[in-house]
């Protein structure tokens, strides 16, 4: 049996890493602050892909709970805030940081983490052991967010 | 306890209890007070006719063991501890120990269209009355379990009921209006169904929505999760069988 919990191998001031081993889907990540610096890729993402995952009910589920600037898509939630102007608001890194586990923002937060396995229970199967979105998708949703300045 | 504490809060000031048929809108409401309109009286009329057939073994109806009128109040205090089992039943469960048990004849399936006229049936004759759950101690640690279970993190999402149902009642989740989960009218004519279905059903439909992986459907953990609901809306009035969005 592998470990499946994330692993802190060092902690510097606010700096976290993941370890890559434990959990072969994920990819290492960095969080420095409040925010992931980096690209989980390497690359940067595509924020027209971005937008049709935030727009759609099966891949993001965004707009259960929140309402974004994407008007052909009439049924919105407000459990959550806005997303428009969420790039003038925060900086990339962020916003990655809370697409991936904004539960290291808010503890209580109902916002799903997006890029995390590990403390969930009772998954269904069929997507037990898969982030909610891949760390391409997520990448892609965060072009996207940058790019709604107001 | 938790359950008792938690309950007595939500007991304190004024009612700001709302069923979902006090969220839904006019039209629904109207579908639903017209008994010529609402969908479940078919399946009302089906559960009388059942009602009043020989079945099984013992060759006897529902009928000829209960009295007309005697079945007044019945779907307001399920779940319950009932002879014959040594755990709680549900109503759907309580239908079927007769059935097996009195009529000796096959249990009816889960969600079966036979279930379902019978709760139906059964259900009508509970209609503006309090839902009253049985005050009896043996209860109290099955509620408990199930307000665990309503206010615990599952599926992929991460989401407990509570954190809709409790804490976002009211506000729209992607265009739906989110209740506040007040069992009152089940069995429901659901619109999105096109047919009548279990307050189990509407569970496990919830919890496909967290992703979380539905319990079996003969699992105890609905008839927990099933006690604490009928507690929590405790006093609120029956409109089963109702319709919902
Ligand atoms: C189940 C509800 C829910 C879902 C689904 C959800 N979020 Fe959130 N999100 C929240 C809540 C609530 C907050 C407010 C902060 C908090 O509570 O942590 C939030 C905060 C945010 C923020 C910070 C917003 C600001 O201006 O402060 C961003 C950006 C964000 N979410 C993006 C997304 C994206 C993109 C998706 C889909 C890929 C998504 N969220 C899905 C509930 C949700
Ligand atoms: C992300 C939000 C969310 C979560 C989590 C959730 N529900 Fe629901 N629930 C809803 C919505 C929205 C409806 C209304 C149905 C609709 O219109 O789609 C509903 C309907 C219901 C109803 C029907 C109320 C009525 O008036 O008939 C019950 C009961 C219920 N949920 C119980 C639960 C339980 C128990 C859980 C946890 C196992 C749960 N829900 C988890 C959103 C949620």
């Amino acid at each position: 049996m592998r470990l499946r919990f994330i692993l802190p191998l060092a902690v510097v001031g606010a700096v976290w890493a993941v370890s890559a081993m434990a959990q072969e889907e994920l990819r290492p990540y960095v969080i420095v602050g409040d925010s992931i610096p980096d690209s989980l890729t390497g690359l940067s993402g595509d924020a027209e892909r971005g937008r049709a995952i935030v727009a759609s009910r099966t891949a993001g589920l965004c707009l259960l709970c929140h309402s974004a600037p994407i008007p052909e898509e009439r049924f919105q939630g407000n459990l959550a805030p806005n997303l428009a102007g969420a790039g003038s608001r925060w900086s990339e890194g962020q916003l990655r940081l809370r697409l991936v586990d904004a539960s290291r923002l808010n503890p209580n937060t109902i916002m799903p983490p997006y890029y995390r396995l590990d403390r969930l229970h009772r998954v269904a199967r069929g997507f037990e052991d898969k982030p909610i979105l891949s760390a391409g998708q997520i990448e892609d949703v965060v072009a996207y967010l940058v790019s709604l300045k107001e | 306890m938790v359950f008792l504490a938690s309950f007595a809060a939500a007991q304190g000031g004024a009612e700001d209890r709302r069923s979902g048929y006090q969220d839904m809108g006019a039209a629904l409401q109207k579908m639903q007070d017209d008994d010529t309109a609402n969908p479940a009286m078919l399946f009302v009329q089906a559960g009388e006719a059942l009602w009043k057939q020989k079945a099984g073994a013992s060759d006897k109806a529902c009928a000829d063991c209960h009295a007309a009128g005697s079945m007044k109040g019945v779907a307001a205090r399920y779940p319950a501890f009932t002879p014959g089992s040594d755990r709680p039943v549900d109503l759907d469960g309580r239908i079927n120990l007769c059935r097996t048990t009195q009529q000796k004849a096959p249990a009816f399936g889960p969600e079966s269209q036979e279930l379902l006229q019978l709760s139906a049936y059964l259900a009508l004759q509970s209609r503006g009355l309090p839902i009253a759950p049985p005050d009896d101690a043996r209860l109290t640690p099955v509620r408990a379990e199930g307000e665990q279970l309503f206010k615990g993190r599952q599926g992929q999402l991460n989401l407990s009921c509570a954190d809709c149902h409790d804490d976002n009642a009211g506000k729209s989740l992607g265009g739906a209006t989110i209740p506040q989960a007040h069992p009152t009218g089940y069995p429901i004519y659901r619109l999105e169904w096109q047919t009548l279905g279990s307050l189990k059903r509407r569970l496990r439909n919830c919890m496909i929505g967290m992703r979380a992986e539905p319990f079996a459907y003969d699992a105890p953990e609905y008839v927990a999760l099933e006690a604490y609901l009928m507690q929590r809306a405790k006093g609120m009035t029956m409109d089963a069988p109702a319709v919902r969005p």
